[in-house]
């Protein structure tokens, strides 16, 4: 592994650029190098691992009981990974993927466009792996905008990269198995926590259940019975919440939630909100793949083929950023994605890019099992997705209400897009991250039709803030100011 | 055949821009029965993604009545549609950045005064600095047009479409015009999904009109350009008006909100068929250290988007407007070349009284269609000579 430490040293063109350095990115990247691939990854992180496999090798929580057997799983892929020949270039933003041009027309090759300690500059690649991951579902109650109020995902990127257990009184609130992980990971490292809300839906027991044979075959079960064994012998699990409310003036005091048509008060100073993970398509989006939006999982996922290429072509999309499936699928699906990608290079042909495959789809269609229960026990109510409180703010960013999104809809905004051109939601620094399944789903539910038809914004490069300075620093090409002066 | 199954209107309007929906608008106000066919969704393209300057500075001369009439009404804009449209009205300020380009804005002034037209005012470096502190010292002056200013593209353009629907005038999303032919008096407009009748039809098909003006066997040289847009992150309030400047590309606005948008001129390349542009970053980078040359200020701020629209650039960089020179009742309203926002709404109510009385007293004479042709005439004889 060659680690690119400032913007100079990159290349100025890779036969493959892997977006992201967590186990799918990891992955396809040993595989592809291993076939004469050459290969850049490029991650926003200090050090390799992603979000699940996050300071793997660097943190400070080295008692291995806290973040649990699964975590250090990702100690191997890193190992691979680091004794490859990939070039990896770490903390490098990358802000925007699209098909170069080639004088006036379109090229064949991606232009990546990437930001390393202050300076940015432009890329190619023939090929692009988009391993992005997911993010937590957005989780818009009244009050989540306090200070005070935070993601379950955020609290376990700070323990696991900096050891920081949080001070004093925690709540946490959600559904999720991530929910239930960060709590045993929380009160292995000694964390003070009064409860967990669990706002998982009861019909979904019922719905749950049609899907239980496959899961009871699913490597997922006995890990999962284990961590809920845990929580509840620990933790006060309350169950059946139907509501939810931070309280506070200037921060977080205290959370409000209704369970069986009951008003209950907690005092608190952390509340740690969590409703699952989607897949991170903000540069898939921005790139113009297609997507579709699944049902199940009630997120928008990439489509793509069993080489997960997406409709893009050259552009391949590896990981939980196809669809969430777990960290241990994601390795996979980067190994498949990656011998797709060493087959259009021309380095291996179609037998064995076939034969190597086919041992990795067998052990997906091995993690796929049970998968179905989990999304479909795991659901969130509808209640948490599309807030009924007029006050509740959707975009946080430009501050945006629930209100204000159902008038606009009666204005004749029928979409994401036109929302976003009438109320500014969505057009913050997080690129309507936070609130984009919201608008979605406000917006389906108001004109009662499928969030298919509405869609999802259509982003638009830089999908990573980038300062004015960088760009206007980026190296010349004799081209460009000749084109410029035309 | 005419008749079965098609809806019958005075006026066929094609393409739902602010042109289009404002021309259906005024059509409607002269009682005109209108039919609006857009092919995406009102405002999807140049209408709504362009930088929203409201400009009768540095204008065509052949266009500045045009514009100088939209402005009166951009002024009332919210009596017209119900909608201020985020009409603001902080003036526009070309800004010279040597002597040499300053000498050059005293003479268009000349040429302008004597025309008549009064918009524009020269202003020394104390003006230019009183009213645009943040600009470089070194600037010498400027032009300044007071009663310019910015909307809200994309609100704007569904204000004039709402308003436009609430006076009755039928609006049909997401229908694409497939073929027109001439059926006795009328024209027979057929789309991929139904068949509609007018003696009058309107081209305003933006970025797609030279294909309209096809149908109609009037080719015209159209352009499809792709001008580049990028908006940074909230900075402190530090401008008011609308810049632009004189020798190099840049437009430039700061919102209330703090946001400032960057635009100017510099291209991407369009993919007309596939309703998407590609962005050339080398050239945003040139945008970039513009702004960071003129406005020091900016160098810390962050780009949060850039985008492009998909416009029409005509060879003599103004538009087509007017009556079609071969087809009876054709009326052509394009080829607004990136700075058509701001003459909508005057362009719809000049294109309403043509349509509904045959003229205008508006002096459109230099945007008719048949200057191409008479251009290649005069061009193909010299050939000859």
């Amino acid at each position: 592994m060659k680690t690119i430490a400032a913007i100079e040293a990159f290349a100025d063109r890779y036969d493959l650029a892997i977006v992201g350095a967590g186990p799918a990115g990891l992955a396809a990247a040993s595989l592809a190098v291993a076939h004469g691939v050459d290969v850049v990854v490029l991650d926003e992180n200090a050090s390799p691992g992603g979000q699940i496999y996050r300071a793997v090798t660097s943190t400070p929580m080295t008692r291995r009981e806290i973040l649990g057997e699964d975590y250090w799983r990702g100690v191997e892929l890193v190992q691979e990974f680091s004794g490859s020949a990939s070039s990896y270039a770490p903390s490098t933003t990358v802000w925007n993927v699209a098909r170069g041009l080639d004088g006036d027309s379109l090229g064949r090759d991606f232009e990546i466009g990437v930001s390393l300690r202050g300076k940015a500059r432009l890329l190619r690649a023939k090929e692009v792996i988009l391993a992005t991951g997911a993010q937590e579902r957005p989780f818009p109650i009244p009050g989540w905008t306090l200070p005070g109020v935070m993601t379950a995902g955020a609290a376990q990127i700070a323990l696991k990269s900096s050891g920081l257990v949080p001070d004093g009184h925690l709540v946490l609130a959600g559904t999720g198995p991530l929910l239930y992980l960060v709590a045993a990971q929380l009160i292995e490292a000694g964390a003070s926590i009064r409860a967990l809300l669990d706002t998982t839906p009861r019909a979904n027991w019922m719905s749950a259940l049609t899907a239980t044979p496959g899961f009871l075959a699913s490597p997922y079960l006995a890990k999962g019975l284990a961590l809920l064994r845990m929580v509840h012998r620990r933790l006060d699990v309350v169950g059946g919440i139907t509501a939810l409310r931070a309280e506070g003036q200037k921060r977080l005091n205290r959370v409000a939630f209704e369970r069986a048509g009951r008003r209950t008060e907690l005092d608190c100073d952390l509340l740690l909100l969590h409703q699952g993970i989607v897949p991170s398509i903000n540069l898939s989006n921005a790139i113009g793949c297609a997507h579709d939006w699944d049902d199940v999982q009630l997120a928008f996922r990439p489509q793509v083929d069993a080489w997960f290429a997406s409709t893009v072509q050259g552009v391949a999309i590896a990981g939980d950023s196809a669809g969430i499936a777990g960290g241990e699928s994601a390795a996979a699906r980067g190994r498949i994605a990656a011998l797709g990608a060493a087959f259009r290079l021309e380095r291996i042909g179609a037998g064995q890019r076939d034969r190597d495959a086919a041992p990795l789809r067998a052990e997906l269609a091995l993690l796929a099992r049970g998968r179905r229960f989990l999304d479909v026990f795991h659901r969130p109510a509808k209640a948490f997705r599309v807030p009924s409180d007029d006050a509740t703010l959707v975009c946080r960013c430009e501050e945006v209400s629930a209100k204000t999104i159902r008038e606009t809809v009666m204005l004749g905004a029928c979409g994401p897009n036109q929302m976003k051109a009438f109320t500014r939601c969505g057009m913050g620094p997080c690129q309507g991250r936070l609130c984009g399944l919201t608008v979605t789903e406000m917006i389906t539910d108001a004109r009662a039709v499928s969030p298919a038809e509405v869609g999802y914004y259509r982003l638009r490069p830089p999908v990573k803030p980038v300062t004015l300075a960088e760009i206007a620093a980026l190296p010349q090409t004799a081209d460009a100011e000749k084109a410029v002066a035309r | 055949m005419s008749g079965a199954g098609a809806a019958t209107a005075d006026v066929i309007i094609i393409g739902g821009g602010i042109h289009g929906c404002s021309s259906a608008l005024h059509c409607r106000l002269r009682g005109l029965d209108v039919v609006l066919i857009e092919k995406d969704h009102v405002g999807r393209h140049a209408s709504g993604v362009n930088a929203g300057g409201v400009r009768q500075l540095a204008r065509d001369i052949a266009e500045i009545p045009l514009s100088v009439h939209s402005m009166d009404i951009w002024h009332r804009i919210e009596e017209l549609v119900d909608d201020d449209c985020g009409f603001t009205n902080e003036g526009q300020v070309l800004v010279a950045e040597t002597q040499a380009e300053l000498a050059l804005l005293k003479k268009r002034m000349r040429d302008l005064r004597a025309k008549g037209f009064t918009h524009e005012e020269l202003i020394d470096a104390a003006e230019l600095h009183r009213l645009v502190p943040a600009v470089a010292e070194s600037c010498p002056g400027g032009v300044v047009s007071r009663r310019d200013g910015a909307a809200i593209p994309f609100r704007a353009t569904q204000a004039f479409r709402r308003k436009a629907e609430a006076l009755g005038a039928v609006i049909r999303d997401g229908e694409r015009v497939m073929e027109i032919r001439r059926e006795g008096t009328s024209w027979a407009v057929f789309t991929d999904r139904a068949k509609y009748v007018a003696p009058k039809v309107i081209n305003a098909a933006g970025a797609w009109a030279d294909r309209i003006a096809a149908m109609l066997g009037e080719p015209v040289p159209l352009e499809v350009i792709a001008p580049m847009l990028m908006i940074t992150g909230r900075m402190p309030a530090f401008i008011k008006p609308v810049v632009i400047l004189r020798g190099r590309k840049l437009s430039f606005k700061q919102f209330d909100n703090g946001t400032v948008l960057i635009g100017g001129g510099h291209r991407g390349v369009p993919l007309r068929d596939e309703n998407i542009t590609v962005l050339d970053w080398a050239k945003l980078a040139v945008s970039a250290r513009t702004v960071a040359d003129v406005f020091p200020i900016m160098r810390t701020a962050h780009i949060l988007r850039a985008w492009a629209g998909i416009e029409a650039r005509m060879p003599d960089e103004i538009p087509v407007f007017g009556a079609s020179g071969t087809s009876e009742g054709v009326y052509h309203q394009f080829g607004f070349s990136a700075h058509g926002f701001q003459l909508g709404p005057g362009a719809g109510s000049v294109m309403s009284e043509l349509v509904a009385t045959g003229h205008t007293n508006m002096p459109i004479h230099a945007l008719r269609i048949e200057r191409f042709r008479e251009n290649a005439v005069a061009r193909s004889s010299e050939d000859m000579e």
